[in-house]
């Protein structure tokens, strides 16, 4: 059962979850073992997994490698989501490697790959991942902005961005993550229906009570548009478990 | 009979009032105590901030907003005995008045004292306040940005070694790091306080960073740590879950639930 829409799923699916480590702090236990055991302790069942460090290689193809290599032994309740770099060559064969392994997505970080978000190369990007139906993920930030490295000066992904992506294939789905509030609601009333209806985004960054952010939007932007992230290993994941219960 | 509830004090909760500019007001405050009895909050220690930046800012609030925001906080605490108890907030640059509020709102049952982010931490201007509270046992919770690297609109923003500059200075009083979650870098302010043994560290902010927990017990140890939520109580929630998981012995778990919040606020519970 595809759990999407739910606000606790049955079985639930964490669609922002990553391994390996992060060059700015440390991550405790990164790893693929340690991810599978928060699961178990949270009541996760499965999760979509990218990596950390392909965020900052420059052939990311390592990086998948790597990726596909850790999380072999825990298919498939892992569930590799392979980075794409749409400025660096080969980046074709990686959408079909990830075709070709299972994987339902990859992800892309314009930002840290230096390519414009809202230009060709994400569009044709984003018109690849649509004909091989998969989807794409995007990530408006790792971290909170007040607590970054001062060499840490990748832009956060804007409405804007996020607007032009899901407009460059009437069949390409996004999923957003790690979005605020305002991004949501900005980008959801600033795209037609039939675009919207492409769009999800995870909870990881939207608050609860007492300003019920969460609750608000599942109301105005629909509960269907949403999924269950805990950007782990950055953030606990009872964090996104505790504002879906509390916005039920 | 059913048992009583396990003790649990949110140290950095706050209200709205009807003069803070916002139609929603009263449902915000609603949605607060319904999610306090969902997470099983016993005691709410909160503040209001003057007007909410409505008539003057959050964080420079005019004397007449603080005198207004401390009497709505007094109105909740009565609307709610034993549940919602008060902070005093002042703005420390009007001195006279900082004063005359903390002793009205401590003489009327307040428990703490709240400065925003109207002057530094370590100015000499905060002495006079930081030497009264202390006079009366009240503990006084600092807003803080987790390391200062840089000033930032409307705030006079403090960190945590501005913070152990003014406790130096007043080794009996009692003071509160705020949201160590609230943005910034945790790591600097944990190391900071490491051998400040008057400052006590709260745990609210929107920061749910995993390895925040275990530093902070590395650095101040279960008995500095106190429980909250601040603005996101979802977040708190899940530190507190977080905790839980982590293998704390009982009583170090329950000194940051509530006993060393009860200690220092001199609460019955």
């Amino acid at each position: 059962m595809e759990d999407r829409g739910a606000a606790l799923p049955a079985e639930p699916v964490d669609h922002n979850a990553l391994v390996g480590p992060y060059p700015f702090r440390r991550l405790p236990d990164p790893t693929p073992e340690r991810l599978v055991a928060e699961m178990a302790r949270v009541g996760i069942a499965r999760a979509r997994v990218g990596h950390v460090p392909s965020i900052f290689y420059r052939d990311v193809a390592a990086g998948n490698d790597e990726l596909l290599a850790w999380l072999a032994p825990h298919r498939p309740r892992l569930v590799p989501v392979p980075a794409v770099n749409p400025a660096y060559p080969g980046w074709e064969r990686e959408l079909e490697r990830a075709r070709g392994e299972g994987c339902p997505a990859v992800r892309t970080y314009p930002a840290h790959y230096g390519f414009d978000p809202a230009g060709a190369q994400m569009r044709a990007l984003a018109a690849r991942c649509a004909e091989l139906d998969l989807e794409l993920v995007l990530t408006v930030r790792l971290e909170d902005g007040r607590q970054r490295h001062r060499l840490d000066t990748a832009a956060e992904l804007l409405g804007a961005d996020v607007r032009a992506t899901i407009r460059a294939h009437p069949a390409v789905r996004v999923l957003v993550t790690n979005a605020d509030r305002a991004l949501v609601e900005e980008t959801h009333f600033g795209a037609t229906p039939g675009e919207a209806a492409r769009l999800h985004w995870d909870v990881a960054w939207l608050w609860g009570p007492p300003d019920d952010q969460l609750a608000a939007l599942r109301r105005t932007v629909g509960a269907d548009r949403f999924v269950l992230g805990t950007h782990f290993p950055f953030r606990l994941p009872e964090a996104a478990l505790a504002r879906l219960a509390l916005a039920e | 009979m059913t048992p009583a509830p396990r003790p649990l004090v949110d140290v950095h909760a706050h209200f709205l009032h009807e003069r803070c500019g916002r139609s929603d007001w009263a449902d915000r405050n609603l949605s607060r105590l319904a999610a306090g009895a969902r997470i099983g909050i016993t005691v709410h220690v909160a503040s209001i901030l003057g007007s909410w930046g409505h008539t003057s800012p959050v964080y420079f609030p005019s004397p007449a907003d603080v005198t207004a925001g401390n009497e709505a906080m007094r109105a909740l605490a009565r609307a709610h005995p034993g549940l919602v108890r008060g902070y005093v907030t002042v703005n420390p640059n009007y001195t006279d008045h900082a004063l005359g509020e903390i002793e009205r709102g401590l003489a009327a049952g307040m428990v703490g004292v709240k400065l925003a982010a109207s002057r530094r931490a370590s100015d000499a201007l905060l002495d006079p306040v930081a030497a009264l509270a202390a006079a009366h046992g009240a503990p006084l919770l600092q807003h803080i940005w987790q390391r200062r690297t840089r000033e930032v609109p409307n705030q006079e923003i403090s960190d945590a070694l501005d913070l152990a500059a003014l406790a130096a200075r007043h080794p009996d009083g009692r003071f509160l790091l705020a949201h160590i979650g609230g943005g910034g870098d945790w790591a600097h302010s944990l190391r900071a306080l490491q051998d400040v043994p008057n400052v006590w560290v709260d745990l609210s902010g929107s920061g749910v960073d995993r390895g925040m927990l275990e530093l902070c017990l590395e650095c101040v140890g279960a008995e500095r740590l106190v429980w909250g939520t601040d603005l996101t109580m979802d977040t708190g929630w899940a530190k507190l879950r977080a905790l839980e998981a982590m293998g704390l012995a009982d009583a170090a778990l329950e000194d940051i639930r509530w006993k060393t919040a009860a200690r220092l606020f001199r609460l019955s519970l």
